[in-house]
């Protein structure tokens, strides 16, 4: 489904990705891990088109996809929910669902499947998005991506920041819509919480890929070793 | 008295024009971080359309879309591949601005030209002559159109998103360029308006816009990037300051006054009157 070959990019003449390749297949949940500073982030702006490529390529459906824009991408079917648990602060709850709803050109009805997966939203639909706590800000987050009914979701650090009891929460939602045949490409720092959601992993360290595999594999002791900070 | 009176509504007038050509530039510089130097010659272009044209209600319409058109050919031929380097864009917009006034010289003259009020604005009631009365009206018709764009429209909800975070508004689906080229056309349109508005309150020439692109700086720099609240008490603060500080003192002395002014409440409030708060931005 995501096919990312030879990737390389950066910031200015700063490169900071050196070759990346990763397969996502559909319905799989493959999980970005590495110590901080190693490409994550930047592997996930370049696959979604924030940042350019300076080399390699991204296909998205057999579709070579790493010269679009990204609300080209959006309507192609994927969808970011980027670090920090960003949202538009002036509008409403469901001013950002609206506005994400509208610019994807998905029906309304969308709204009400991804509040389906987010109930807490719901009694906080008229509140203005910059007072939510940081975890409510978080389900609103991953709400406006789910409402461009994305066949891929990108997740860069879902849980990070965020109380632990909606960690849980957004957790099980990740399972869930996993389970419902989403395809996720998710970057998490937190191994335990990788270890129940992914079914492959790929970990990155120095801008390359220096290990992939299945989850199961996740426990061996040179994998710890290349986590540990 | 009366002549302290009569400063008044000189000071909303110039207030008025500053808020419909801050309006543009607030926009521009807040969403796309375009310090545009040339929507001064936007300014010009409007005058000179009303000039043209010779008919007060008729330039409005014309003028805008003359502006508009000038500043979106500006923005695909040029800014935009400038975004978020404001210092290049200063120069770049700097020198259009020089090549649009030679060419307002080359296509009018360099002397002022005088476009006469229309019969129907003379006269006034008590201290407020119609010239200026209707300067203001349109921009209160001004802000009240930025504020339905903005709120109540498709287009003007992505615009809020835009400024607020480019890169969310970008992955959320929105065509960023396509708002930009838009917020662009608005924003130099609107200046073009404020040109017609200043054929009423004196003569035409090829370097009308460099008396107010500063001063309307001013008016975006302390009202707040980007904040339509901000923009409107800031432009009628700075309005009513410049036309009291002339009338205590002298033209020169009170742009200094009003600099000194700006800089001092700027050291207080580095941000300007309002800026956009969150969690997300702490």
């Amino acid at each position: 489904m995501l096919s990312v070959t030879g990737l390389e990019s950066g910031y200015g003449r700063a490169r900071v990705l050196f070759g990346v390749s990763l397969e996502v297949e559909p319905g799989q949940l493959v999980c970005v891990m590495g110590r901080n500073g190693v490409g994550k982030t930047t592997l996930l702006n370049t696959v979604i088109g924030v940042l350019p490529a300076t080399a390699g390529t991204v296909t998205f459906d057999g579709r070579d996809i790493t010269r679009l824009k990204p609300h080209e991408r959006v309507r192609l079917g994927m969808a970011y929910v980027p670090q920090g648990h960003q949202c538009f602060p002036t509008l409403s709850v469901l001013g950002n669902l609206l506005i994400t709803v509208e610019a994807a050109k998905q029906p309304r009805a969308a709204i009400d499947a991804a509040l389906e997966v987010f109930p807490a939203l719901r009694p906080l639909l008229k509140r203005s998005a910059g007072h939510l706590s940081g975890g409510q800000q978080q389900q609103l987050a991953m709400a406006r991506a789910l409402v461009t009914k994305p066949r891929l979701l990108i997740l860069d650090e879902p849980t990070e920041g965020i109380q632990p009891s909606i960690v849980l929460e957004i957790e099980a939602a990740i399972q869930r819509l996993h389970a419902a045949g989403l395809a996720v490409l998710l970057v998490e720092q937190y191994l335990d919480i990788a270890l129940r959601l992914a079914d492959r992993f790929v970990i990155l360290d120095g801008g390359q890929v220096v290990r992939t595999g299945a989850a199961e594999e996740l426990h061996g002791e040179e994998v710890r070793r290349l986590l540990a900070v | 008295m009366p002549a302290f009176l009569n400063q008044l509504p000189i000071g909303l007038s110039i207030g008025a024009v500053l808020l419909l050509i801050a309006l543009g530039l607030t926009f521009t510089f807040g969403q796309m971080g375009v310090i545009n130097m040339a929507h001064g010659e936007f300014i010009m272009a409007g005058a000179y359309t009303a000039f043209l044209l010779g008919d007060l209600l008729a330039a409005l319409p014309v003028a805008f879309l003359v502006a508009g058109v000038m500043g979106l050919v500006l923005e695909r031929a040029a800014i935009r591949h400038f975004y978020r380097r404001p210092l290049d864009t200063l120069l770049l917009t700097w020198g259009v601005s020089l090549v649009l006034q030679q060419l307002a010289r080359d296509l009018f003259g360099a002397p002022n030209v005088q476009v006469p009020a229309p019969s129907w604005l003379a006269g006034g009631v008590g201290i407020l002559p119609y010239n200026r009365l209707f300067i203001m009206g349109l921009a209160v018709a001004g802000v009240v159109a930025v504020w339905v764009y903005l709120t109540r429209t498709k287009l003007g909800r992505r615009t809020q998103a835009v400024v607020q975070n480019r890169q969310l508004a970008a992955t959320s689906g929105i065509d960023t360029g396509r708002v930009d080229m838009l917020t662009f056309f608005i924003g130099s349109g609107l200046a073009g308006v404020a040109g017609v508005a200043l054929t009423l309150i004196g003569p035409v020439g090829p370097a009308l816009g460099t008396y107010y692109i500063v001063d309307a700086f001013l008016v975006v720099v302390a009202g707040g990037l980007g904040q339509l609240r901000g923009a409107v008490l800031a432009a009628i603060a700075l309005g009513l300051l410049n036309s009291y500080a002339e009338f205590w003192s002298d033209a020169s002395l009170a742009k200094v006054i009003v600099f000194a002014v700006v800089i001092a409440f700027l050291q207080v409030r580095p941000q300007g009157l309002f800026v956009l708060r969150s969690r997300v931005l702490t």
